[in-house]
């Protein structure tokens, strides 16, 4: 399969700090790409790093298998929202849209189709110091679907924004995905990935901790739990215990098991007459994977705050 | 998503998206309209100012040229930080990042600047030149006086104060005014380049413009005459005079040294540029 976005050894140091350690992945053509990780993880750097704009300690990063520099065309290959906003306060929506187009040869029909998308037309004359954070993230979008690529990289598109906005944001990805575009985007929030990724890069104090499926995650982190809860508690975790079953208890009568599915269990204790009272699998939600990979990446004890919200 | 061959960056592309930004901000407008209003205004103001005095018995003006086009002097503040402004804001706001993504080879967002500053600020400050000067000299003819001044090259004879274009010198001073004042922009420009900060960067170039021909003074009279020609401004400003002092570079020679001035800045905001992370 050909890699759209390809990150190899990617390294970022500053000082004695690093901000982004040894990172290698892919991003492949067609689909939605969560990359994933807490606040001060590196994935802005990484961005950067992929647009040019910051340069590598070491390793590569390439589009398309060439390094952004080198796109003839970089509008046409590459849209991109960046965190912080790019835009000048003092011109207008519709210059500022004008200004990047010129580069490209970007005709001025064009510059009103993507602010009719985005839905700011009818403040493409007002100057964009004058925005909220919505209509400001709105005219980031317009900037990256300018040169229609069929790439795009937006990192932290739905930082800041209210419920309404949120929701255009998660259609807007879907569609633009379904329309057979690579979407790569950058995400603190397990919930907003789950909602729109089919693929995660999770990375953690700059290293990748993990690249593959949605699903895949949840199960790495340890499969599912199973409460059980009995009158008899100490004989059946007794029968429980196992290689690769864990069984803790928080309560007298009540049991977690870790590693065995409700049916096994139900069996276990039906083989030894022990009555249930109850029999509850939990699956573990994609917030508590998220939590589980990144526990030993968090790099200040407070950012869990951000992750658990 | 249809591939289109035509669209792709091109330097001439660049400078043409720098134009658009160079034009869409009201910033821009509101220095421009400063420097003409005060390189025009104040070469009429100084020449029905002086030329009342000289009139009334007080002194004489040699060079009614560079009268005219003493308002450059303070024009040269709003065209500076023109400069400035017009690379400093956008790392200041971050549209930096949204530029060098259109286009990553940096150093043609620094040929198009370059080009877009140059270009406009000389049309504008070439009919501003000329304003003053027409506007300067119409004020001084009504002024009648008889002197003789011994130039260098000769012997001059006047009757009113009021030189006209074809006068020694006055159409290359009017020039002058107006390649000084690109190169004053295009300084700001490279030390915007160089310190991406604004108010770092207009520090720097009022200390080079400003501060260095006031810290000259202090120097030992011998070291003062060999250097202070040489400052910026004052090599600058050489290009703006139809008579040449004693201590003081001509007109060409003046401006060229200046030039290095400029090119030596935006070598350093070049570097900068390339070098540094956006």
């Amino acid at each position: 399969m050909v890699a759209v976005i390809e990150a190899a050894g990617l390294t970022k140091r500053y000082g004695d700090k690093v901000a982004v350690d040894d990172l290698s992945f892919i991003v492949q053509p067609g689909l939605v790409t969560g990359f994933l990780g807490p606040n001060g993880a590196g994935k802005s750097t990484t961005m950067r790093m992929l647009l040019g704009l910051d340069r590598p300690s070491s390793g590569r990063a390439t589009i398309n298998g060439r390094a952004y520099a080198d796109l003839h065309a970089p509008l046409c290959e590459v849209g991109a929202l960046l965190e912080a906003r790019a835009v000048h306060t003092g011109r207008t929506a519709r210059n500022h849209l004008l200004a990047l187009a010129a580069t490209h040869g970007i005709g001025r029909r064009r510059v009103d189709e993507v602010l009719d998308l985005v839905g700011l037309s009818h403040v493409a004359g007002k100057r964009a110091g004058g925005f909220s954070l919505g209509m400001g993230q709105r005219l980031g979008i317009a900037s990256a679907l300018l040169g229609d690529p069929h790439t795009l990289l937006l990192d932290e598109p739905v930082n800041g924004l209210d419920p309404e906005g949120i929701l255009w944001i998660r259609t807007l990805l879907k569609s633009l995905a379904a329309e057979g575009r690579t979407v790569f985007v950058s995400s603190h929030l397990m919930s907003e990935m789950a909602l729109t990724a089919t693929h995660l890069i999770v990375v953690g104090q700059g290293r990748l901790i993990a690249d593959a499926s949605v699903a895949d995650v949840t199960n790495a982190s340890g499969g599912s739990v199973v409460r059980v809860r009995t009158e008899e508690a100490s004989r059946l975790r007794d029968l429980l215990i196992a290689d690769g079953v864990s069984v803790t208890s928080a309560e007298r009568d009540l049991l977690s098991v870790r590693g065995l599915s409700s049916a096994e269990i139900g069996k276990v204790a039906a083989q030894a007459s022990i009555a249930l009272v109850e029999l509850t699998p939990q699956q573990a939600s994609l917030e508590e994977a998220f939590m589980e990979l990144t526990r030993d990446a968090v790099e200040f004890g407070t950012a869990m705050d951000g992750i658990a919200r | 998503m249809t591939a289109d061959a035509s669209l792709g960056v091109t330097q001439s592309r660049v400078i043409a998206s720098e134009w658009v930004k160079f034009r869409s901000l009201r910033s821009t407008w509101w220095s421009v309209g400063a420097a003409l209003l005060v390189s025009v205004g104040l070469g009429i103001l100084f020449s029905e100012l002086r030329g009342n005095d000289i009139a009334n018995g007080h002194g004489f003006e040699a060079d009614q040229t560079a009268l005219s086009l003493r308002g450059f002097f303070l024009a040269q503040l709003a065209i500076g930080v023109l400069g400035v402004l017009f690379i400093t804001r956008e790392y200041g706001t971050g549209m930096i990042r949204a530029t060098l993504s259109a286009e990553p080879r940096r150093y043609r967002v620094w040929v198009g600047k370059i080009v877009t500053v140059a270009g406009v600020i000389f049309v504008i400050s070439l009919a501003a030149s000329f304003a003053a000067f027409l506007g300067g000299q119409a004020v001084l003819s009504q002024f009648h006086v008889e002197a003789r001044i011994l130039t260098p090259k000769g012997v001059i004879d006047f009757q009113q104060l009021g030189v006209s274009l074809g006068h020694a010198g006055s159409l290359r001073a009017v020039f002058g005014a107006a390649l000084y004042m690109v190169g004053v922009a295009l300084l700001g420009l490279g030390c915007g380049f160089a310190i991406r900060n604004t108010g770092g960067a207009i520090a720097a170039l009022f200390g080079l413009l400003l501060v260095l021909p006031l810290l000259a003074q202090a120097l030992p009279t011998s070291l003062q005459n060999d250097i202070t020609k040489y400052l910026p401004m004052i090599a600058g400003t050489a290009g703006m005079a139809t008579i040449r002092g004693s201590n003081e570079l001509g007109a060409w020679a003046g401006l060229g040294v200046f030039g290095l001035y400029v090119v030596a800045a935006l070598g350093v905001g070049l570097w900068v540029l390339r070098r540094r992370d956006a």
